[in-house]
């Protein structure tokens, strides 16, 4: 219980608030190709969060390596580390009414510096870098912040259009207190033009929730002479209070 | 004007792309020595208490062909149907079951396997027994946002018949999208991502 520890006050038991579908990519979105097949045509069924979605998996601070939040070392050979810009990413995790969410996972992935993943089904010419592996993980602490190194990947082609280009891009994955918080996104680069030429991007009807996404160059956080930063918050929805709702233990 | 409400807006989602193994499964790949094992592959171990069950789980496109790049996380609540969750407040979950779990589909079959226990039964908002499920969620290329569903199981039909959720399904013969069929100690359950067979997928 990574949120209260410490404490004796009581762990917060609301259900979410309901997100927002509008301003998430929809389901469909025919220039991306891959979601034309993949996406579900029929209504959502709604209800209220029961149980089922307002509790969820809690990872602790013990699961974590020494490496784990540093991707230019934690997949090197000794001595050596991954080629690349250097740069830290650095953030909260927030809900929807600001309050810092800690204890939760996150976890992320990316592309070498030369656009290249590590896997079997990435076949773009540009080469691996022994020293990258391209994955990582941390748990937020008490306010919500987190923070990780790497290099910062490149942008790639990738078969959809006959010339599309994906922007420069970390995949977060983030755990929240409930399930029903769970949520996969992108984080993107300040500055990049391929971000508002891609088709996976421009799913997102709202240019402010495309900006949300953006993360910003934070010169304030830069390592003098060694390493960049980049500040990339991330708000999961946000959970209403229960005070004057029925009790979950019973009636 | 009013005062603002100072909200924030949810992070939007963006798919988890044909790399996601990388992230959430990196042994998967072939990415090994930076995680001892992939988080998620095994739920239970000897001391857990419960029904040994396996769940065989297939995701499918409009066309019927099995996705072989989706990843599948399931959530579900102990034998006794308490989940090993801060907000479970009626009691202390099974301590060697944390009820979560992931599984990539495979690359070859599309089939993604899970052992886990049968999970008891877990109070619905007004305090009535919801039938045992375990709920679904499916990330991959080409989905945009996480599908969030449930499994329910073949063999409790009475419970099922008395589900609030279920329940909530207007169109009735879509109702066993949601029931997975036992065959022996596994239950086998298809997720049609579109056409006739769709899954009942959730907002909640």
């Amino acid at each position: 219980m990574p949120a209260e520890s410490g404490s004796n006050r009581r762990p917060e038991t609301g259900a979410f608030f309901q997100r927002d579908r509008s301003w998430h990519p929809p389901a469909l979105t025919p220039g991306y190709k891959s979601s034309v097949l993949r996406s579900p045509q029929k209504a959502l069924l709604s209800f209220d969060n029961t149980l089922s979605e307002i509790a969820g998996p809690v990872f602790g601070h013990a699961m974590l390596g020494e490496l784990d939040a540093d991707l230019i070392y934690n997949f090197a050979k000794p001595g050596e580390s991954a080629i690349g810009e250097r740069i830290i990413v650095h953030g909260r995790v927030l809900d929807e009414r600001g309050v810092g969410v800690p204890g939760v996972l996150i976890e992320f992935w990316q592309a070498n510096a030369g656009g290249r993943y590590r896997h079997k089904k990435d076949g773009y010419l540009a080469p691996l870098d022994p020293n990258f592996g391209g994955c990582g993980r941390t748990i937020t602490g008490q306010d919500g912040g987190y923070a990780f190194r790497t290099v910062k990947p490149g942008p790639y082609p990738w078969p959809n259009g006959p010339n599309d280009w994906r922007p420069a891009h970390i995949h977060f994955s983030v755990f929240g207190h409930g399930f029903a918080q769970r949520l996969i996104t992108q984080m993107y680069f300040e500055g990049d033009p391929l971000i508002w030429k891609c088709p996976i991007v421009r799913g997102i009807a709202d240019k402010a929730a495309i900006e949300a996404l953006t993360a910003s160059l934070d010169t304030q956080a830069t390592i003098p002479m060694d390493a960049l930063a980049y500040k990339f918050d991330i708000v999961l929805r946000g959970r209403r209070s229960s005070l004057f709702e029925n009790r979950l233990e019973g009636n | 004007m009013a005062q603002s409400l100072d909200r924030l807006k949810e992070s939007p989602s963006q798919t988890a792309g044909p790399y996601v193994h990388i992230g959430l499964t990196p042994n998967f790949c072939g990415i090994g020595g930076v995680y001892a094992s992939d988080l998620g592959a095994t739920m239970v171990n000897d001391k857990t208490k419960g029904e040994r069950i396996g769940l065989k789980i297939r995701v499918l496109d409009g066309t019927g062909t099995p996705l072989r790049d989706a990843l599948v996380e399931i959530w579900q609540a102990d034998a006794d149907g308490l989940y090993n969750s801060p907000v479970e407040m009626r009691g202390a979950a099974d301590p060697n079951f944390q009820g979560w779990g992931r599984c990539p589909t495979d690359m070859d079959t599309g089939l993604c396997t899970f052992e886990t226990i049968k999970p008891g039964r877990v109070p619905f908002r007004d305090g009535s027994l919801m039938a045992p499920h375990i709920t679904l969620w499916i990330v991959a290329r080409g989905i945009n946002l996480g599908l969030h569903t449930r499994l329910y199981f073949s063999d409790e039909e009475k419970a099922n018949a008395g589900d609030p959720i279920l329940a909530r399904i207007e169109h009735r013969v879509r109702v066993p999208t949601l029931i997975a069929e036992r065959q022996g100690d596994t239950y086998v359950f298809d997720v049609h991502l579109q056409g006739e067979k769709e899954t009942v997928f959730f907002d909640s």
